[in-house]
């Protein structure tokens, strides 16, 4: 039990997916501007990545050990990853509309992004187990969700300031983020 | 030949994938944290750019329209795949230090997008041009920022120290500092109004991203392929619809003037025979 909330503080605050590790930084800077978007993002990130890290542990350790094909990890990840979100995607359509209505916009939007194969990689790279991968991802996930939060409620302050011209746009933003992973900088003492 | 170099050219300064296009972010931070770093990413970049563009350049007319994304991630990630293997076999080192970030090549979007906006339409040796100068761009884009981050955060450039100890700035050696550098980039690209996807220069369009690339993941090229497709069958239309028009109109014209000639011939006649 320790040992899983290690992993979850872990991956959640000491090792953000964002603001240590870069991956996922598209969506983060594109889907901030409103809370309510990236909150619909987070949701739809930590659906996805948790989904993702319990078929890849299953392929992993069920087909490519067995067959001896750990070298084709990526290429079976991605797949796993592309074919989850469009059979999720028409899962939430046909039978959760209320959900597909809040998620659906930013599911084809996560497809290929780099947070979902990282966290599946990062779990075979330090030889999770099962349950392990599963917190892993769940950390991942809330780590993001926190970031693209965080970073919109900021963005949504600071809207009517007055910014100098040059900084306008995205160089305030990279900034922010830039004073928030300095932020995520103190929890390195937390493990 | 001159098209190859054009090529070249547009890869690596008209739309040089970091600091025009604004492209493939992710490893643009986390790897540029040494110049030989940066220099190894944008190498191996380089070469999965190369022959994926090949790859679906050739198979361009093969792959089915609808099933063509599934295919190119294949095709990029046995690539990948193969980049791997060899660094891991060959570089050690680099591959201690690029880590994860190798894997990830395959979720870049530089290559998915080269592959939609420029492979699939084109021949295959300007395909292949296309990439070795998208790909040496980006090559160039992570060395400038990653000496930048090492002489301020490290003081030394491929590993030559040159600054002593005391007098380094060692958060540019960490994640804030990737972002201040970007911050400090994209802010300078706005004070001269250099063209870059940040400025707000990008076009406001039907396209399923909002044509913002720097929010870009690859998957939206489907439904954006969709939209563009929907806009060139309603040009058509119109255009045939114009032209339809048009030729409504002169024939009613030519008929007009026909009618009046022959009034006018049977006026002349009736006045002839008066």
């Amino acid at each position: 039990m320790k040992e899983l909330i290690l992993i979850i503080v872990g991956s959640a605050l000491v090792n953000n997916i964002i603001l240590s590790q870069f991956q996922g930084l598209c969506p983060f800077l594109g889907v901030s501007k409103k809370v309510d978007t990236s909150i619909g993002m987070g949701g739809a990130v930590i659906f996805v990545i948790t989904l993702a890290c319990i078929a890849t542990n299953l392929v992993y350790s069920f087909v490519l050990v067995p067959l001896k094909l750990e070298y084709l990890q990526t290429i079976a990840f991605i797949l796993v990853i592309a074919a989850l979100v469009q059979f999720v995607e028409m899962f939430l359509k046909k039978n959760v509309p209320s959900l597909y209505q809040a998620l659906g916009v930013f599911l084809p939007l996560i497809t290929t992004n780099c947070a979902v194969l990282g966290a599946a990689l990062t779990n075979v790279q330090k030889g999770y187990n099962f349950i392990y991968s599963v917190a892993n991802g769940i950390g991942t996930a809330v780590g993001f969700t926190i970031a693209i939060v965080l970073l919109a409620s900021i963005r949504e302050s600071i809207e009517d300031n007055d910014i100098p011209f040059n900084f306008q746009g995205s160089p305030i933003v990279l900034i922010t983020s830039g004073l928030m992973a300095i932020a995520f900088l103190g929890f390195s003492g937390l493990i | 030949m001159n098209k190859c170099g054009e090529r070249l050219y547009n890869g690596i300064i008209k739309e040089n994938p970091t600091f025009v296009l604004m492209l493939g972010m992710c490893p643009t931070l986390a790897v540029t944290t040494t110049a030989i770093n940066g220099v190894g990413m944008g190498l191996s970049t380089t070469a999965v750019l190369v022959f994926s563009n090949l790859i679906i350049s050739a198979l361009r007319k093969i792959i089915p329209d609808r099933v063509r994304i599934p295919a190119y991630i294949v095709i990029v990630a046995s690539l990948v795949t193969i980049v791997q293997l060899l660094l891991q076999a060959f570089i050690p080192s680099l591959y201690e230090s690029l880590g994860i970030y190798i894997p990830l090549i395959v979720v870049n979007c530089i290559i998915l997008g080269r592959a939609e906006a420029y492979a699939a339409k084109n021949g295959v040796v300007e395909s292949a041009f296309d990439g070795i100068g998208m790909g040496l761009g980006f090559t160039v884009g992570l060395t400038f920022i990653a000496i930048f981050r090492e002489i301020l955060g490290g003081g030394a450039v491929f590993g030559f120290e040159f600054i002593p100890e005391d007098y380094r700035i060692t958060i540019f050696g960490l994640a804030p500092g990737a972002f201040f550098v970007l911050a400090i980039l994209t802010a300078l690209q706005n004070k001269f109004k250099a063209p870059s996807a940040t400025n707000g220069s990008a076009p406001k369009s039907a396209l399923a991203c909002g044509g913002n690339c720097a929010s870009c993941s690859g998957a939206a090229c489907a439904s954006n392929h969709a939209v563009l497709e929907d806009i060139r069958a309603k040009e058509e239309a119109k255009a045939a619809e114009a032209k339809k028009a048009a030729a409504l109109k002169a024939a009613q014209a030519k008929k007009e003037a026909e009618a009046k000639k022959a009034a006018e011939a049977k006026a002349a006649d009736a006045k002839a025979e008066e």
